[in-house]
């Protein structure tokens, strides 16, 4: 009875990680690839934020000064390069377009990415969804996209990525007419996945780094608290 | 000195006689194993959520309008933010882990049987009170799943014939879930339900040390009086309110015996702990919901509603039931059979590894049919997800059924009068 137990127990440990199944939203997401650490990366995400995105979609959770003090910019050339918002450098990045209004002009507000990256699948959703608008002249922009149907956002990179058609397989063609080549709008829209993955938790690499300081001291005294207890246990018979 | 201040304590509160009873001096089986850290660590994991608590408090906003961006501006702006909502929201999920581990222990061992009918009452009682903190926190950071999880929850009291709605309208205290409901919740959530789980720990405490403790071969560790000869007896010491009335055979004081074990236990435990809290405190998506990630709105559902993976069974059990209220009987049926477990078990075997072979089959079918209820309730409902979810059901109040039936007159093995291992 004791064998079936332990296989009982082990029955229930095998099982657990079923339930870690992530459901997958049916989609295809390419690999955006990118990297945390990469701190030249998150100041040109950063930067194509604020020039592309930031006129429509704010990050009211993130300030400016902490984002700063993150990517490694100075505070003297973050206001003076990256703050067009905002009066004081401890402000959360946000615009002023009225929400209102905004609604009625693209069907629905554009949402705060601050935390997209979390609320969707990760930066690849964004590193995907940025690269996948097509050429549409039911929508009310000319454009739709494939990883968000019917989406109501104009395709706004369209001057650097060019135009993209579906073919009737639901092929998506090569985009023509844009300022940059593929691979340099790949790169864009990588950096500016990574941004978001960044605002969607800043403090994401720190928690990591410290979680391997904990663990090792908790392996470091696992081995004494197992000695203590084989101590004191030598009385028990 | 400090001996003189206790000995000045002493004469006014029992504290060193206390604390032997309880601790220095209390008899605990020799042979108690992996199953038996779990208790231990459910009360790590309590202290853990009423700490990190106290301080998420302090920055957290209670209001419909303001607790979402408070959340994120605990998780940027306040020092070490982070690492307290992701301790506490871990810790949330950990608790059940261990709580389940626990019941299971007791269900496996028979530590619910005679005497300790009451004790496992307060355990349940506590795992009640747990359902309801859990569900009340998560409404908390006010995210759209906790907006939609709330709304489904709330809405099965509705089912309940004629005060259905007003006792909804009760529960929200508003038409629809708004800041009001949310203000409660943190009322509850902060103050009601951890002042009452708190005394139901004591009470359970206190009630298995009146008792005793079971261990996995569920031998009394108690003997009458006298019937010991003295070489046999333990050579520990242990407090005269256990052995005034029996003599005690292979226990071991709860401290340090146990207390350096459950120690080895308990860092084990913080290893598991901090590698999900450290590097995947979303656990995969099942500790924190995707959708909870954008503020609660009334006019947004999400996709696939599920509540947090702790209540998929009981979810499931709602779900497969097509009347909504035959469906919320059967989910707090679910419930009610576990609290009458000692009476549904009418035998006086109490470990597994002395009972029928029925009993071992009943109880694994049990776990499986109940783990297979937990994950149905995380996935959509579709027709074969149903079909499964029912039997599972039917499996889940079957356990109560058959052990009613077969313990009876079961045919048990001889159980030894001694602890062997």
């Amino acid at each position: 009875m004791n064998k079936f137990i332990r296989a009982f127990t082990f029955g229930i440990f095998a099982l657990v990680p079923m339930l870690t199944l992530a459901a997958s939203s049916g989609v295809h997401l390419d690999k955006a690839g990118n990297d945390l650490s990469d701190k030249e990366s998150l100041k040109r995400g950063f930067e194509s934020y604020i020039n592309y995105c930031l006129g429509c979609h704010q990050l009211q959770y993130q300030r400016y000064n902490r984002t700063f003090e993150d990517l490694g910019i100075s505070e003297a050339d973050g206001i003076a390069n990256y703050m067009y918002t905002g009066d004081k450098v401890g402000d959360h990045i946000t615009n002023t377009m009225p929400a209102k209004d905004a609604a009625k002009w693209f069907g629905n507000t554009p949402p705060d990415l601050t935390l997209m990256a979390r609320l969707k699948p990760g930066p690849d959703y964004i590193y995907t969804y940025l690269r996948s608008f097509y050429v549409d002249p039911e929508r009310p922009f000319g454009v739709n996209n494939t990883v968000l149907k019917n989406a109501g956002m104009p395709h706004v990179l369209q001057g650097l990525q060019g135009v993209r058609t579906m073919d009737e397989n639901g092929k998506l063609s090569e985009a023509t007419g844009g300022s940059m080549t593929v691979e340099e709008y790949d790169a864009f829209a990588r950096d500016l996945a990574n941004f978001l993955e960044y605002t969607g938790e800043p403090s994401k690499l720190k928690r990591e780094a410290m979680g391997y300081w904990v663990i090792g001291f908790l392996f470091i005294f696992l081995i004494f608290a197992y000695l203590l207890k084989v101590e004191y246990w030598k009385d028990v018979h | 000195m400090l001996a003189n201040l206790m000995a000045w304590i002493d004469k006014r509160l029992p504290l060193t006689d206390a604390v032997n009873k309880h601790a220095g001096q209390y008899p605990a089986p020799k042979n108690f194993n992996f199953w038996y850290v779990f208790g231990v660590l459910a009360s790590v994991v309590l202290v853990n959520q009423l700490l990190t608590g106290v301080w998420l408090t302090m920055s957290y906003e209670p209001s419909g309008e303001g607790a979402f961006a408070s959340v994120e501006y605990i998780m940027r702006d306040v020092d070490y933010g982070w690492l307290l909502r992701y301790m506490h929201s871990t810790g949330a999920s950990a608790f059940f882990v261990v709580v389940y581990m626990h019941m299971f222990r007791g269900m496996m061992y028979g530590s619910y049987q005679k005497p300790r009918e009451l004790l496992w009452i307060f355990g349940m009682l506590i795992f009640l009170v747990l359902m309801a903190e859990a569900f009340m926190g998560y409404l908390l950071p006010w995210g759209n799943m906790s907006y939609w999880g709330a709304q489904v929850i709330i809405s099965l009291f509705g089912a309940i014939p004629i005060i259905g709605d007003d006792l909804t309208l009760w529960i929200r205290g508003d038409y629809v879930i708004s800041g009001a409901t949310l203000n409660r919740f943190f009322a509850l959530h902060v103050i009601a339900m951890p002042l009452v789980l708190v005394v139901l720990v004591f009470l359970h405490i206190l009630a298995l040390h009146e008792v005793g403790s079971n261990n996995p071969e569920g031998t009394d560790i108690k003997k009458p009086k006298g019937s010991v000869p003295l070489e046999e007896h333990s050579k520990f010491t242990f407090h005269e309110q256990y052995t005034k009335k029996y003599d005690i055979v292979d226990a071991i004081p709860f401290h340090p015996y146990y207390t350096v074990k459950d120690l080895v236990a308990i860092v084990i435990f913080l290893i598991i702990f901090s590698w999900v809290m450290f590097f995947n405190p979303e656990g995969g998506g099942y500790f924190m919901e995707a959708p909870n990630f954008e503020p609660a709105n009334g006019l947004k559902t999400p996709e696939h509603i599920a509540p947090v993976w702790y209540f998929g069974p009981f979810y499931t059990i709602l779900r497969v039931i097509p009347d909504k209220l035959l469906g919320a009987v059967g989910m707090f049926s679910a419930i009610i059979v576990l609290f009458l477990l000692p009476w549904f078990d009418r035998g006086t075997v109490k470990s597994i590894k002395f009972r029928c072979t029925a009993h071992t089959v009943n109880l694994a079918q049990f776990v499986i049919c109940f783990i297979a209820l937990g994950i149905l309730g995380t996935l959509p409902s579709t027709p074969v997800y149903n079909l499964i979810g029912t039997i599972a059901t039917f499996g889940y109040f079957g356990f109560f059924l058959a052990l009613w039936v077969y313990s009876k007159n079961e045919k048990t093995k001889p159980v030894p009068e001694r602890v062997s291992g």
